[in-house]
């Protein structure tokens, strides 16, 4: 094997790594060429991101080998990754709000190269307008967008002499043009001789960008391919395996004009001076149809769902109208009596109590589901709702006494989902419904969903994820700066269009 | 009004605010890395009592300022070990280190109680002559001039240098922190030492210099007023230091207002300082956007990373 590690950046030969119950990374080796966008495609818990970490030093084999351009290396930290010229983007941003982009950039450099921040200013601006990614650098971090955050990173990387750059999901947080500037970004670093770890499950993206792809499941190693000779289908079969139906395309809904929920003139100042107002927003929901609404991260997003849930109560009355009774007054738990179910953002600590067993989360929501007679629990009702989360969605867990926090991400997801759709809400508002989880369980959540709609429900979901919304809404709209963008029937726009409108870019005259 | 009378008020004031301003910004380094003391009251009694020990019995003010330094961070390695290995609760541990400390600093001080030292007074000679400012600035001990050598080196500090910055990014997000390969465990050590060695030195102050006799729980809360302090401040050094003489200025009020002559019964007006604490701290709260800024973000919070 040693031959193969001639001539090549990283070469990872045999590298294994074992948690106590899973073997997260099971004898993978790679190779990456200098120059060139590798894929390392896989789901979520298929061993991508120990992988990446194994790399960068934050995390330790138990065996394999690594040779860094032909010579057997050890990395023992960041720091160690960092010498060698290897650097990485994370998935969650690892910036510090309250400082500045110059700070921050200097944090994540060493000592030496960082002790005057008026010089390493200058390098930022020098740097990030060479490669298209214009920054100030005395800006503070929580004034910036999610594109700009992700420059940031990025820059972070550039600064040094870079030789390998690792992306962990970096378009999650992107407008389409986004993407395309990015994209554009990595291949001039790649024309200079830079090698990029790209990786992904958006199996499009992949095929535009990336020249070699590694495909990991189950934390081995299921295919290595050029991605501009297989098509997404067949890619997807090496991610998943056969056995998992990959269905992309649902049926839409039959045109329904009956409005339901209706939100007319919406307006709310927030408190958070990291958050945004919401301006003018007038949406009407339709029974027995999904309503998408796309949007950045950041653009009102979060303060549209709590005024919606109710955890934020708005001043003027008949703002949020159901057919027949003004909501706007209501606080979230007689919203959910009038029939209403929200999966939150953030599911551990707002969608859940990480300290809670699955069962009583069960019950925190599920509540008016004849769980309760006369102020006590009923023991029985309670373990039936809770398994039936359990089966019907598939949530992998411990039994009905694991806690919240001890599942996987995408497994709370789907017992979060599974929680609220089993209400058979009339109405049901889910934000990032597939978010971290894998196809296979996003294609049940979405059957999940169309059935729901299907029986009559009106469903809202808000989502930074074009493909899903163009996949199971059938009207769209976008949010930008915390204002609505027209709202359409999803066949009858494209992507460029939503891309326009989630960047900003709609007739405002309407909303002015 | 008495030009001598106001230059006695204001060298009270500096000489009052000066163990709270030592504190206070011991405890905002502390907080900058993201841990909650709330055990300084009892870092400051050990610091008081040590210190009297040991300069009564070496007949020195410096061993004995040496010595309530090393009581206090004692104390809080011990705060350390528990909440950054154990992962205790901070505000648990904090509030048992503070009763640890009280009655601890009772029982080996015991034998002291009533016992004096010689004080030696220090001016600074020719400017503590000057009429007026040579009574307010210039004619006090050393430490009131050492306090201010300290915050203006702990305002340098997160101004200017890479290892503030760190303490900072260490308090924002120890997550990130680490992803970046920076050691949150020991940039947190550090803080909290930090903090326990500055309340033992304003422990020895009270001990040493502003009474110079040991009394069982002679703090008299300036602990926790330190601690409500740093809030006001909204960790920020410049507002740490006006905080700490506004505050001392209340402690002295009544008997400021006595020499006028008024009639408030001074148990009423020696409840100022603990009063204003209060109202300062609900008027600072109406203002979240103000706290989320300068707050360290994971203030409080236990932080389990991969080790």
């Amino acid at each position: 094997m040693d031959l193969s590690s001639k001539n090549s950046r990283l070469f990872l030969d045999g590298i294994t790594k074992r948690y106590p119950g899973c073997l997260a990374n099971d004898d993978i080796s790679i190779r990456v060429d200098p120059g060139s966008i590798h894929a390392i495609l896989g789901e979520n818990g298929a061993g991508k991101s120990t992988l990446m970490k194994i790399i960068y030093g934050v995390v330790k084999p138990d065996s394999g080998k690594l040779y860094w351009e032909g010579q057997e290396t050890k990395i023992n930290a960041p720091v160690d990754a960092r010498k060698l010229g290897i650097g990485m983007v994370f998935q969650h941003f690892s910036l510090f709000q309250t400082l500045s982009v110059v700070e921050n950039i200097a944090l994540g450099l060493d000592q030496n190269t960082s002790s005057d921040l008026d010089e390493l200013a200058e390098r930022i601006v020098e740097v990030s307008a060479k490669y298209g990614m214009p920054l100030e650098p005395h800006r503070l971090v929580h004034t910036l967008s999610t594109g700009e955050r992700q420059r940031v990173e990025i820059v972070r990387c550039l600064i040094q002499d870079i030789k390998l750059l690792i992306l962990d999901e970096p378009t999650s947080v992107l407008t389409p043009q986004e993407v395309n500037s990015l994209f554009e970004t990595l291949r001039q670093l790649a024309a200079e001789g830079s090698s990029i770890l790209f990786i992904s499950h958006k199996l499009k993206e992949i095929q535009s960008l990336c020249d070699s792809a590694t495909v990991l499941r189950g934390g081995r190693v299921s295919g290595a391919c050029n991605p501009r000779e297989e098509s997404t289908t067949s890619m997807a079969k090496m991610m998943v395996g056969d056995e998992t139906q990959i269905s992309s395309e649902y049926p839409k809904a039959k045109d329904s004009l009956q409005d339901f929920l209706s939100v007319q003139h919406l307006n709310l100042k927030t408190d958070d001076i990291f958050g945004i107002d919401l301006k003018d927003i007038n949406f009407s929901a339709r029974k027995g149809e999904i309503l998408g609404i796309a949007g950045v991260a950041g653009n009102g997003q979060t303060e549209l769902l709590s005024a919606l849930s109710g955890e934020t109560i708005l001043e003027e009355p008949n703002v949020i109208v159901f057919p027949d009774s003004d909501l706007t007054h209501c606080n979230p738990m007689q919203r959910r009596a009038l029939g209403m179910g929200f999966v939150p953002e953030d599911r551990l600590g707002h969608g859940a109590v990480p300290d809670m067993s699955l069962r009583d989360n069960a019950l925190l929501t599920g509540f008016l589901q004849g769980l309760i007679g006369r102020g006590f629990l009923k023991n029985k009702a309670i373990d039936g709702f809770t398994a039936s989360i359990i089966d019907q969605f598939d949530v992998k867990c411990g039994g009905h006494n694991s806690l919240a926090k001890s599942l996987s991400g995408g497994n709370l997801q789907k017992f979060i989902i599974g929680r609220e759709v089993l209400q058979t809400p009339k109405c049901l508002i889910a934000a990032h419904p597939t978010w971290g989880v894998d196809i296979g369980a996003a294609t049940s959540i979405h059957k999940a969903l169309i059935a729901l709609r299907d029986q009559g429900a009106s469903i809202i979901i808000i989502s930074e994820d074009i493909d899903e919304l163009f996949t199971i809404s059938d009207r769209i709209c976008a949010l930008f700066d915390g204002q609505l963008s027209p709202i359409k029937p999803t066949n009858e726009t494209t992507i460029d269009e939503l891309g326009s409108w989630m960047a900003g870019v709609f007739g405002r005259q309407q909303v002015a | 009004m008495d030009m001598d009378l106001i230059a006695n008020i204001l060298f009270a004031t500096i000489r009052m605010g000066t163990p709270l301003l030592i504190v206070a910004i011991g405890e905002l380094v502390c907080e900058k890395s993201g841990v909650l003391n709330l055990g300084q009251e009892g870092m400051m009694l050990m610091g008081a009592v040590v210190g009297f020990m040991i300069a009564f019995h070496t007949d020195s003010l410096i061993m004995g300022f040496i010595a309530a330094i090393v009581a206090g961070a004692l104390m809080s390695l011990l705060f350390a070990l528990v909440t950054m290995h154990f992962y205790a609760n901070q505000v648990a541990t904090g509030l048992a280190l503070t009763i640890l400390g009280v009655g601890l600093s009772g029982f080996i001080g015991r034998g002291y109680v009533g016992e004096a030292l010689s004080s030696a007074e220090f001016q600074i000679p020719l400017l503590s002559s000057i009429p007026f400012f040579g009574k307010v600035l210039f004619s006090h001990d050393a430490l009131v001039y050492v306090s201010i050598g300290i915050a203006i080196a702990v305002y340098w500090f997160f101004k200017s240098t890479r290892a503030g910055l760190i303490v900072k990014a260490v308090g924002e997000s120890p997550e990130s922190a680490q992803s970046l390969g920076l050691s949150v465990l020991k940039v947190r050590y550090m803080a909290i030492v930090f903090g326990g060695s500055m309340a033992g030195l304003a422990g020895g102050y009270l001990s040493l210099i502003d009474t110079p006799l040991w009394a069982e729980n002679m703090t008299a809360g300036r602990g926790w007023i330190a601690l409500a302090l740093v809030v006001f401040a909204s960790w920020r050094v410049e507002r740490a230091v006006f905080g700490a003489y506004l505050f001392g200025l209340m402690s002295i009020m009544h008997l400021v207002l006595q020499s006028f002559g008024l009639a408030v019964s001074s148990n009423l007006l020696a409840t100022l300082p603990y009063v204003a604490t209060v109202v300062v701290l609900v008027l600072l709260s109406r203002n979240q956007q103000r706290i989320k800024l300068f707050a360290p973000m994971s203030l409080g919070k236990s932080f389990h990373g991969a080790h």
